[in-house]
């Protein structure tokens, strides 16, 4: 167990170096509104301070360290590159309120970015300011109310999601202001188009739509469905979030889907730095330019790139970022983007297809079930454990637990929730042939184990720092946060 | 190389595959080429034209178009106005950017990510001692966002005025502009109203008669009390909060995290404390650049803990009685309660966190109040400076934190480019917010980072602009 960074150092200690020598009064400031009290924080060295989170840094698994195949989350290799053009001194000291002139350079990186994107979405414009994939969400189902209301289509209220979709979905979409009806999926996979017929009418705002969808499969009829809601007068939302699977070679654009968002830490491999922070962009259609988000990036044919106005965006969904967005992490997506180019864009789909097939063939031969096998998978793909759990009494949870042991991060579990003890495998392209096999090996491993020794696996993991941890305790006794003199739950 | 982009050899970039290794692998799977693994997508909307995308570049190429992109000559900086200059330790980017942070997710599987867990429960930890509150969630976007996710959760949570009223949010006069922009795109689609309470134009501040005005007025359920306000100058927070109180309302201390390093914690605001406290964690350890990614933060009392928008990490034990971190109450997160969460929020700021934490550890209570106090000495310093030169004034003689206004005879605008051209940025014009202070209004900061000599520059530089000789 490695201490809490207020149970290190003594009181009285600091270091030093790091905060100004002078101590100057306050004076001027009205002693009834000064603090009494010094806030309980840490009282250490620098060293005590570079060990303690040195030392912390070294209990993740990380990319740079582990096989990562967690599933939805494209888990690829993060170039140190896009960290050494965001780390530029010039680059951190920027002011977002600096004067256009002194931005000039960083604006005509995002415009680049921006173009490149709409290319590869085939969408009629691109914006770079929504922190998030579930911000970007907020932001594309908001354009898409502003849209109708801009009709005076008002009674458009209802948003339609599938009952495989991420589950920010369903939440944007309420905090836009929607009610939300679930759409069923077939037994194949694909979106219930019958019951999607049956759903649509006068009240469609639109459809929020993952392709390929969570369960790893691509929307056959895609086509037919866009063609469905737009006849209802809907529109489509595209949740970029496994855009990784068919970069390059197939567009949100030529689907028909109207606005889109996709995660620039998934496919444009900016960090996910432990959950964040992430940076979404956001497409639209030409009917829905009037209501982007600002401030976006204006090419201004006489000043150079610049920040909107509001006289830019007269009709805009309003803002949502106390500046620009994600600066740091929009800069590393532009490198990404450039070092990739064309050829390395049009690759990453395909190959990112070609390790899921690959990893999903193998794990089949081992004895697995495929959640969808009579489906070609996209660059993630479902396994599940339903007949293991009655055979061997062993749950998705325990081979993920027991996957930490083999040195590899756990799939997603238990994601989506129609499919029973699932695991959700995504590899990406970026990992070669032999970390796949050695995936494999430690999943034959475990099912071997399966039948020999189940309680091996039920107990797992057994090499991590610590072993399964009470979950229920934790929501019970509630302790989130230290407090001085030790009592730390209240 | 075909035109489809898929005959085995050409694995570009990142892909480690060989043509060897991508025959082998299509094998396997049974198929002759890449394109086939695309069998179920409708042809007509394979291969689309990407003629217009640049060729790739190698790394040295791309790094040297950044460095070209954004060199510049660096201006002394003298504005705030929501991120500030501050010296940030080495230490902090070299850990926080090593691959074990930088390239892990949402630690889901707790075993494999207590690391990221553990200094997140420190964040939790240093955000609860400096607001004087006792939860905080895992970190929101930035400052704007927190602010607008508070303001929901404020109204979840009922309270003496709930029920019949409606649902309105009242916010300083002085906020910052960008937030308030923020809470209309968030607040606007559910409905719920945005009303602001008076400034006194003669001291820069909102005396509490006004809040309790608006609030009879309106019947707000939350009331936002800024420490300081959007123009730097110290409120009387215990006022306000007693008046939002006795008018029923829920209070939302919107503060500047290094501001409490000195400031009475919003915990212990009129006594009994304000409900919930957020914030920009920006000055704790993020670069400026150019607007993010910053952190924003959300602090509570504890039995509003049920409430809180985002990822909380929780300390529990393992099953050999270890202690461990996990998040925990996820049941109030989107993935678990879909449509009925408290937010559509998913992760957090998780590096931005990371930075936070490493810079507030390394710092210090210590260390943050004297960063905190000389930056202010500073920001006083340059109001006595620019104040010497003919015409320059203070509209106020109140106390103030590390910024604040100064008038210029002429248009702010025109000065701040005259002082641009001398390698000054000099602050934000506040003509276009706030016309009553008149064309010459100009928020200034100067953080620890400026000297004593930086400051003699400004002075001079503005003396220069205004044609009038130093005094």
């Amino acid at each position: 167990m490695i201490p809490l960074v207020f149970e290190l150092g003594r009181p009285g200690r600091r270091a030093r170096l790091q905060a100004p020598a002078e101590d100057p009064a306050l004076d001027d400031l009205p002693p009834a509104l000064l603090r009494r009290e010094a806030p309980a924080l840490a009282e250490v060295s620098e060293l005590d301070a570079v060990r303690h989170y040195t030392r912390l840094s070294q209990r993740n698994y990380a990319i740079d360290t582990h096989f990562y195949p967690l599933g939805s989350c494209t888990m690829k290799y993060n170039p140190r590159a896009s960290n050494r053009a965001a780390l530029l001194p010039e680059f951190l000291a920027l002011h977002p309120l600096a004067p256009e002139e002194d931005l000039r350079g960083y604006l005509t990186c995002l415009l680049e970015l921006e173009e490149m994107l709409a290319v590869v979405t085939g969408m009629r414009r691109v914006v770079l300011n929504c922190m998030a994939g579930a911000q970007g969400e907020f932001a594309g189902v908001s354009i898409i109310r502003a849209y109708h209301r801009a009709r005076g289509d008002e009674e458009r209220r209802e948003m339609l999601v599938p009952d495989a979709a991420h589950g920010t979905n369903p939440a944007s979409a309420v905090m836009a202001g929607f009610r939300v009806r679930e759409i069923p999926t077939r037994p194949d996979g694909d979106v219930d188009l019958e019951a999607l017929a049956r759903a649509l009418g006068p009240h469609t705002a639109g459809i929020m739509l993952t392709n390929p969808s969570t369960l790893g499969v691509f929307e056959r009829r895609i086509v037919e469905l866009a063609r469905l809601v737009h006849e209802a007068g809907g529109l489509l939302y595209y949740d970029g979030a496994n855009l990784n699977a068919i970069l390059g070679q197939v567009r949100p654009g030529d689907m028909g889907f109207d606005v889109l968002h996709l995660n620039l830490h998934k496919t444009f491999s900016t960090p996910h730095g432990g959950g964040g922070p992430g940076a979404a962009a956001l497409g639209v259609h030409e009917r829905l330019l009037p209501f982007l988000p600002h401030p976006f990036v204006v090419d201004d044919p006489k000043e150079g790139p610049r920040w909107s106005r509001p006289e830019d965006a007269p009709r805009s969904i309003g803002r949502l970022a106390s500046f620009h967005g994600n600066a740091g992490v929009l800069l590393r997506a532009w490198v990404y983007a450039r070092l990739l180019g064309r050829e390395g864009l049009r690759s990453v789909g395909p190959y990112a297809t070609l390790n899921a097939n690959y990893l999903a063939v193998r794990l089949r031969a081992l004895g697995y079930e495929l959640a969808y096998p009579t489906r070609r998978a996209g660059h993630e793909f479902l396994v599940t454990l339903r007949r293991e759990a009655k055979t061997y009494g062993v749950t998705a949870m325990d081979v993920a637990k027991r996957l930490l042991d083999h040195g590899v991060h756990a799939p997603t579990t238990y994601f989506p929730l129609l499919v029973p003890e699932c695991l959700l495998i995504e590899p990406t392209e970026t990992e070669s042939q032999e970390t796949l096999d050695a995936f494999v090996e430690a999943m034959a491993a475990i099912r071997r184990e399966m039948a020999e020794d189940p309680e091996r696996l039920r107990g797992a993991p057994w090499t991590t720092p610590v072993r399964r941890l009470d979950d229920v305790r934790a929501a019970r006794v509630l302790d989130l946060a230290w407090r001085s003199g030790g009592a730390s739950s209240a | 190389m075909t035109d489809d982009g898929l005959e085995p050899g050409a694995a570009p970039a990142f892909v480690p595959h060989t043509a060897e290794d991508t025959r082998a692998m299509l094998a396997a799977i049974g198929v002759e080429k890449l394109a086939d693994l695309y069998s179920e997508i409708p042809p007509e909307l394979l291969g689309p034209d990407l003629s217009a995308l640049p060729e790739g570049l190698g790394e040295m190429d791309v790094l040297r178009l950044a460095h070209e992109r954004l060199h510049r000559s660096e201006p002394l900086l003298f504005l705030g106005a929501g991120a500030y200059d501050h010296h940030v330790p080495a230490a902090v980017w070299e850990i926080t950017t090593r691959g074990e942070f930088y390239t892990a997710y949402t630690p889901y599987q707790a075993e494999a990510s207590q690391g990221t867990l553990q200094v997140i429960y420190e964040f939790q930890s240093m955000m609860a001692a400096l607001t004087g509150l006792e939860v905080s969630n895992a970190s929101l976007y930035d400052g704007a966002s927190a602010l607008a996710e508070a303001a929901l959760m404020a109204l979840r949570l009922g309270g003496a005025a709930a029920g019949a009223a409606p649902a309105r949010v009242l916010v300083p006069a002085l906020l910052h502009p960008s937030y308030r922009e923020v809470l209309r795109t968030v607040l606007d689609p559910q409905g719920i109203e945005i009303v602001s309470y008076p400034w006194d134009p003669a001291r820069g501040t909102h005396p509490a008669a006004g809040l309790e005005e608006a609030l009879s007025v309106t019947s707000a359920r939350a009331v936002v009390v800024p420490q300081p306000n959007f123009l730097g100058q110290i409120e009387d927070v215990h006022a306000l909060t007693a008046a939002a109180r006795a008018g029923g309302a829920r209070v939302i201390a919107l503060v500047n995290p290094l501001g409490l390093a000195v400031l009475e914690p919003p915990g212990h605001w009129a006594g009994e404390g304000a409900d919930i406290a957020c914030g920009e964690a920006q000055p704790l350890g993020l670069p400026l650049s150019a607007g993010g990614p910053y952190a924003g933060f959300l602090t509570c009392r504890r039995e509003f803990v049920r409430h809180l928008p985002g990822r909380l990490v929780g300390r529990t034990l393992d099953r050999d009685g270890r202690v461990g971190y996990t998040l925990t109450l996820q049941a109030r997160e989107q993935h678990i309660r879909r449509a009925k969460a408290t937010s559509n929020v998913c992760t957090n700021q998780g590096l931005a966190v990371t930075a936070v934490t490493i810079h507030t550890a390394l710092l210090g209570a210590e260390g943050l109040r004297r960063t905190a106090a000389v930056a202010h000495a500073r920001t006083r310093a340059l109001l006595e400076a620019l104040t010497g030169i003919a015409g320059v004034e203070a509209p106020w003689t109140g106390p103030f934190l590390y910024e604040t206004v100064v008038r210029f005879p002429r248009p702010a605008r025109a000065v701040l480019a005259g002082l641009h051209a001398r390698g000054i940025l000099g602050g934000l014009d506040l003509a276009p917010h706030l016309p009553e202070l008149g064309p010459g209004a100009c928020l200034v900061c100067a953080t620890e980072r400026r000297t004593p000599e930086d400051i003699v520059r400004y002075r001079d530089a503005l003396a220069d602009v205004l044609g009038a000789p130093p005094s």
